[in-house]
């Protein structure tokens, strides 16, 4: 699976806000199929990460390259052309739109004849558990089924690397159950995944690999199990996390 | 619904034999401002971009069809079309700058007023379209020159115009540039990271907006015969443009229509009663009023509260 | 007046398309004043201030406050329907001619060194200075000031923090509203004034404030400074009727090149 020229490669990117560095110098890559975690501590730079990676920031240094593209300087529409969608970390359905039109706005991305996108909307939204809820507005959906929602609109421009940004966020332990197995599901059909999740017990279940981000920097990559037990990690990042949050 | 809107339309194309010249000059006046509101819709309803600035096409397409015929002799049936693309010209610009900068909101809102008293202003100082004096084009009853004698003509242009309007309008909405159209007003960013080129949707809906836009322009010039820099680039006609579809539901494809059914004789009526003299001003106090009242208590026009209702009435 | 159009749209973020008319309502004011009772209205700006911040406080309570979450763009349309209420009021009320307040002060002019001095002129922006640095004493120095400031920042924070953010959004309508009825009675011995002159009364005030920058008092009144030399640069370079031409190009460009302002906090 690694022999073949990585799906994504991130080679020292970096970007500033005025004085602050949110992301230094990282580098990632991912092969195809791959699941990789990005954790670190709130504010470490995940999220910029994401932006820099789907075009909603440029990046002041370094290449990112996608499936045989370079990507910087690319617009987001162009990003999810080449099959490289993500997820919000705070959840933006249109909110007026149902819940079958919202997903079709992202099925019309491969699909531009509306009938055709249409069901290929109503497959996803089966997929992710949505099926009742299809004619619904989406601003009456809970919490849950709107990252559901948010999962299924990304999944219908039927993407090769899914960028996930704390779909699990402020769900229940069954929900964020179900959600993982879906993840797996949408894993096995051949969509590599990278995401940010706080979940640690989802993000060990996940990944076949963890990189660790504090302060814009990379500290640790390695799989689950090396980073779980990494000094670095403890001091960084799981030692608070446990302190404050215990549950999980 | 279908049956009911062939009734309709087949009572809109028999009236003119059982109206007064007046009824069907208001009539024209609910059709003309219909077309406007509908073509102003797909920029401002459907992709959500308030232009208050779309007097400017229409001032565009009627001095530009006026001068062609008065000075070339032209047929404003072909100056028509070439007045549309002088506003799709324009409006390629304005849409360009507006969402290259991305101006949102209140910042595209000026914008577009500002491009629209430009044009006000340098039509205004131009003296080859007549300057402050306006130009005046010359009755000679002739069709060739989109001229008729009788009011009724001008009934089925009008008419004709708004029905290709509404069709435009009722095809993109079934198409997937509707659709991109509609997730645009809702969220850009959202629709960007879903594939949407949102620059090139809004380009496009500007452009065919102030095409249609700038056609009506010569219906203005051909029915009124004289054009004045502050009535016809300035914004109370933008303001009368804007205000029907949103009374009647922006974003909808019956929106406009209806909006200009409701506004269009109250208008007309607040024209006769308060047209002269010291009460010149009152039908825009009402608009204003309307303009509140709407925002307030039902800030989705009046269609899809309309709809509802009907739903509700008979139940399927 | 663009201090007062920065304060609304600083603290609330809601745009007053009214503005321009709600300062020509002050010069009216200011002209009823002085030809009915006399009153000259570099005393009777005192009144329109009054007469303005009620106007600015009841928009507020009635119409802005019940949306002040919706969208943008119906904000946008409420503005625009108050703007068309009032200039058209004025239209109906007062007639389509341009008027002019008198003051005795206008015609007194006297020579400081080689400098022709407008006594008019000069009380006009030394009023105007006052009430400007009264503003920004108010805004920094008082606790309901400091709110305003705070509200702006971060609405929700306020509320936490047990503030009565509908009260401090009217307060600030209010007092936006007083300072254009205060700027419209000053300059109306100077500046004949008709009720289509609303319009680009706003322009003007929207370039001072974006070029100073939505929200930022020093800028606004640098804004001012700066508009205000383009302006007269235009009208010297080119016909007086192109003035206004200048400035809604300067508009154009001003959106286009600088849209958090040379002062302004970056726009989100």
């Amino acid at each position: 699976m690694t022999a073949c020229p990585p799906l994504l490669d991130v080679s020292g990117i970096s970007k500033r806000f005025g004085g602050l560095v949110a992301v230094r110098d990282l580098s990632l890559a991912m092969a195809r199929g791959d699941v990789l975690g990005l954790i670190g501590p709130n504010g470490a730079g995940k999220t910029t990460a994401f932006n820099l990676l789907s075009g909603f920031l440029a990046p002041d240094q370094g290449a990112v390259r996608f499936d045989g593209h370079s990507l910087v300087g690319l617009k987001p529409h162009a990003i999810c052309g080449l099959g490289l969608a993500r997820t919000f970390q705070i959840v933006r359905p249109f909110p007026h739109l149902s819940v079958l039109d919202n997903v079709r706005v992202g099925a019309l991305a491969r699909r531009p004849r509306m009938a055709e996108a249409r069901e290929k909307a109503r497959a996803v939204i089966e997929r992710v558990g949505l099926g009742a809820k299809a004619d619904l507005a989406a601003s009456g959906l809970t919490l849950a089924e709107r990252k559901r929602l948010e999962l299924a609109r990304a999944l219908a421009t039927e993407p090769t690397l899914l960028l996930l940004d704390e779909v699990m966020a402020g769900l229940n332990p069954t929900e964020i159950a179900a959600i993982v197995g879906l993840i797996q599901g949408i894993n096995e059909d051949g969509v590599s995944i990278l995401l940010i999740e706080h979940n640690m017990r989802a993000v060990m279940t996940l990944s076949h690999r963890i990189a660790v981000l504090n302060f814009g920097e990379k500290i640790v990559e390695g799989p689950p199990a090396t980073v779980a037990n990494h000094p670095r990690v403890i001091e960084a990042y799981l030692g608070e996390e446990y302190v404050h949050d215990p549950a999980r | 619904m279908r049956w009911l809107a062939a009734a309709a339309l087949l009572v809109l194309l028999l009236l003119p034999a059982v109206l007064n010249s007046y009824a069907v000059t208001v009539f024209i006046f609910i059709f003309f401002y219909a077309f406007l509101g509908q073509a102003w819709n797909i920029v401002g309803g459907y992709a959500g971009q308030l232009s208050v600035g779309h007097a400017a096409f229409v001032g565009i397409g009627a001095y530009t069809s006026a001068v062609l015929s008065v000075q070339a002799g032209l047929t404003p049936w072909i100056g028509m079309l070439v007045g549309g693309l002088l506003s799709a010209v324009l409006g390629t610009v304005v849409g360009y700058l507006g969402f290259r900068f991305g101006l949102r909101g209140f910042y595209f809102v000026l914008l577009t007023v500002a491009f629209a008293e430009v044009c006000r202003i340098v039509a205004l100082n131009t003296d080859a379209v007549g300057g402050a004096l306006g130009y005046y084009i010359t009755f000679t009853g002739d069709p060739w020159q989109f001229q008729f004698q009788d009011n009724r003509v001008y009934y089925y242009v009008a008419l004709g115009l708004m029905l290709i309007a509404t069709g435009i309008v009722a095809g993109i909405e079934r198409r997937r540039f509707g659709a991109y159209l509609i997730a645009i007003r809702e969220d850009e960013s959202a629709c960007e990271a879903l594939g949407v080129n949102t620059f090139r949707y809004k380009m496009l809906a500007m452009i065919v907006s102030s095409f249609l836009t700038g056609v009506g322009g010569t219906f203005y010039a051909f029915y009124l015969f004289s054009l004045q820099p502050g009535s016809v680039f300035g914004i109370p006609l933008s303001v009368e443009i804007v205000i029907r579809p949103i009374v009647g539901g922006a974003g909808t494809v019956m929106g406009p229509i209806l909006g200009s059914f409701i506004l269009s004789p109250l208008a007309e009526a607040s024209r006769i009663y308060f047209g002269q003299g010291d009460w010149s001003g009152a039908h825009l106090i009402a608009y204003g009023l309307l303009l509140i009242a709407v925002v307030l208590f039902l800030p989705q026009g009046a269609y899809p509260a309309l709809r509802r209702l009907w739903l509700k009435l008979a139940p399927r | 007046m663009a201090v007062g159009l920065t304060l609304i749209f600083g603290v609330m973020r809601v745009v007053n398309f009214a503005h321009g008319d709600m300062m020509v309502w002050g010069m009216y004011l200011a002209w009823i004043l002085s030809t009915r009772a006399g009153i000259d209205p570099y005393v009777g700006f005192i009144a329109c201030a009054g007469a303005l911040f009620v106007m600015g406080w009841v928009t507020q309570r009635l119409l802005v406050d019940r949306i002040v979450d919706a969208p943008h763009e119906m904000q946008i349309l409420l503005m625009l329907g108050v703007a068309l209420v009032l200039e058209n009021a004025a239209l109906v009320a007062f007639g389509p001619d341009p008027q002019r307040v008198r003051s005795p002060l206008r015609a007194a002019t006297f020579w400081l060194g080689p400098v022709f001095v407008d006594v008019a002129r000069l009380v006009t922006f030394a009023l105007a200075m006052v009430l400007t640095l009264a503003l920004y004493l108010f805004l920094t120095r008082t606790d309901l000031g400091r709110t305003m400031r705070a509200a702006a920042d971060n609405a929700y924070g306020a509320l936490v923090i047990g503030t009565d953010v509908r009260r401090v959004y009217a307060a600030a309508f209010g007092i936006g509203a007083a300072c254009v009825g205060a700027a419209g009675a000053l300059v109306s011995p100077i500046l004949p004034f008709h009720p289509a002159g609303g319009l680009s009364l706003s322009v003007a005030s929207f370039n001072i404030v974006i070029i100073g920058g939505m929200g930022s008092l020093p800028g606004a009144f640098l804004g001012g400074l700066l508009v205000s030399v383009a302006e007269s640069l235009g009208a010297v370079f080119l016909s007086p009727s192109m003035k206004e031409l200048v400035s809604f190009s300067l508009l154009i460009a001003i959106l286009l090149f600088r849209p958090a302002g040379l002062f302004g906090k970056t726009a989100a």
